[in-house]
């Protein structure tokens, strides 16, 4: 059978057997490969801890009917810093979760690949306030995958301006022609954080808006959380455990 | 299919972990086949164990009694109390004989994406004991795995505020393993916790 080299992201695993695991990975070419690691349990295993979840590596596996091999595995950034910090293992459990949910096998996906190897490296970098990070992932994630928050033009209409009223269901700002009646009204400082969340490649910003706008922060926290889930049409198990200030 | 009993046996077997469909199939022929008094012994051994273990009250180890006998042991230290995921650690830090004190047993490790939060373990009744017992060491001894490490740092952080010292259990080198074979994590580790020779 075929044998093939690709880097991954393990995004969660389950024990299989005595000593063995089932890892759920992010490929970079390969969308999401289900593999098995025999033997990864063993304390004396040639794996050893590289396959934990959470860790970028460069992988050699064989192709099998239903799950894949791992044959060999070397660390491209183990990601170490966010597995011995309580909010920042669940802030990356909760990455995990939603990229598992949205990618499909046998899909290449380099966008999302390239969001949740930032996102890994924002938590690993700034593990103070992980559920910052975790707000903005949920939203460019939604983006990436072909459900964009409209922030500085209608979602309905497309005009643009600064507009007040936000909605889960159309998808962003909304203006007063276009917002159903009953549509509540926000501060513009809470589409400004959303925007924010939103925009991609930012990742160091954030913690400056936990700080400065907790108000704000903490409105478009729930706006991103309602927008994924209702868009991405599941909800995420791991949010809850993620600590908020 | 088979008639009534046989395939009741071979579908129970097969609910075993790790026991598939055919493996099921075979254990239950060998029972068949086996003297009546063998299986017998099988059965009563399933029943007893059912009956009489349960979780030991202070400790939520494996018990035959109310309170499983390591805390019944007078010689074990109460100052120092090892936390565990599973009853099965206990054993394999009992086996270790390195160990004099007593275990806390979680009964599993936080898992957010599994939705296994702190309150489906065993923990209230930890800091319980915290309080009560004279306990000035706990030692986190959690599978070094994400799950176990969240738990790890989750207690830390839980048990800052109270006069005991929290220690977790070394990671490092495989004894008998070769080092250009360890991985970066591990091996990081290692030189982290290195020690002084001769001390």
């Amino acid at each position: 059978m075929a044998n093939y080299r690709d880097q991954g992201i393990v995004l969660r695993t389950y024990k299989l057997g005595e000593t063995d695991r089932i890892l759920h990975l992010l490929t970079q070419g390969r969308g999401k490969v289900r593999a098995v690691a025999r033997g990864v349990r063993r304390p004396g295993s040639r794996f050893g801890g590289r396959l934990e979840a959470f860790s970028h590596v460069d992988l050699q596996l064989y192709e099998g009917r239903n799950l894949d091999t791992i044959t060999q595995a070397e660390l491209l950034a183990p990601h170490a810093r966010i597995r011995t910090d309580y909010a920042a293992s669940a802030a990356a459990s909760l990455m995990a979760e939603v990229v598992d949910h949205v990618a499909q096998e046998g899909e290449r996906d380099h966008a999302v690949f390239l969001l949740l190897r930032s996102g890994l490296q924002a938590l690993d970098a700034e593990p103070a306030d992980p559920a910052i990070f975790v707000d903005a992932f949920l939203l460019r994630l939604a983006s990436a995958v072909g459900f964009h928050v409209f922030t500085d033009a209608c979602a309905v209409c497309r005009t643009p301006g600064a507009h007040v009223f936000l909605s889960v269901k159309a998808g962003g700002a909304l203006c007063a022609d276009c917002a159903p009646t009953g549509t509540r009204a926000v501060d513009r400082p809470v589409i400004d954080a959303v925007a924010l969340l939103a925009r991609p490649g930012e990742w160091t910003v954030l913690p400056g808006l936990a700080r400065d706008q907790p108000a704000a922060r903490a409105t478009a926290a729930s706006y991103a959380r309602s927008f994924a889930e209702h868009h991405l049409d599941r909800r995420f198990r791991a949010y809850d455990a993620v600590p908020r200030p | 299919m088979y008639e009534g009993a046989v395939q009741d046996l071979i579908d129970e077997l097969g609910r075993l972990p790790g026991v598939g469909p055919k493996s099921a199939q075979r254990i239950a022929f060998h029972l068949l086949q086996i003297d009546g008094p063998d299986a017998q012994r099988l059965a009563d051994a399933i029943t007893r164990v059912k009956d009489t273990i349960r979780f030991c009250a202070r400790c939520w180890n494996v018990s035959e009694a109310e309170e499983c006998r390591i805390c019944q042991d007078p010689r074990r230290d109460p100052a120092v109390l090892c936390v565990v995921e599973e009853p099965r650690d206990v054993l394999a830090i009992e086996r270790t004989r390195e160990y004099r004190g007593r275990y806390h047993v979680l009964g599993g490790a936080i898992s957010p994406i599994d939705g296994v939060g702190p309150e489906e373990l065993h923990i209230r009744e930890l800091l319980a004991r915290v309080g009560e017992e004279p306990v000035e060491e706990l030692i986190i001894a959690t599978n070094p795995n994400v799950e176990g490490e969240a738990t790890a740092s989750y207690l830390s952080r839980l048990l800052t505020h109270h006069d005991v010292r929290v220690t977790r259990l070394a990671s490092g080198l495989p004894v008998g393993g070769d080092l250009d074979y360890a991985d970066e994590v591990t091996l990081g580790r290692a030189f982290v916790g290195r020690r002084e020779l001769g001390a």
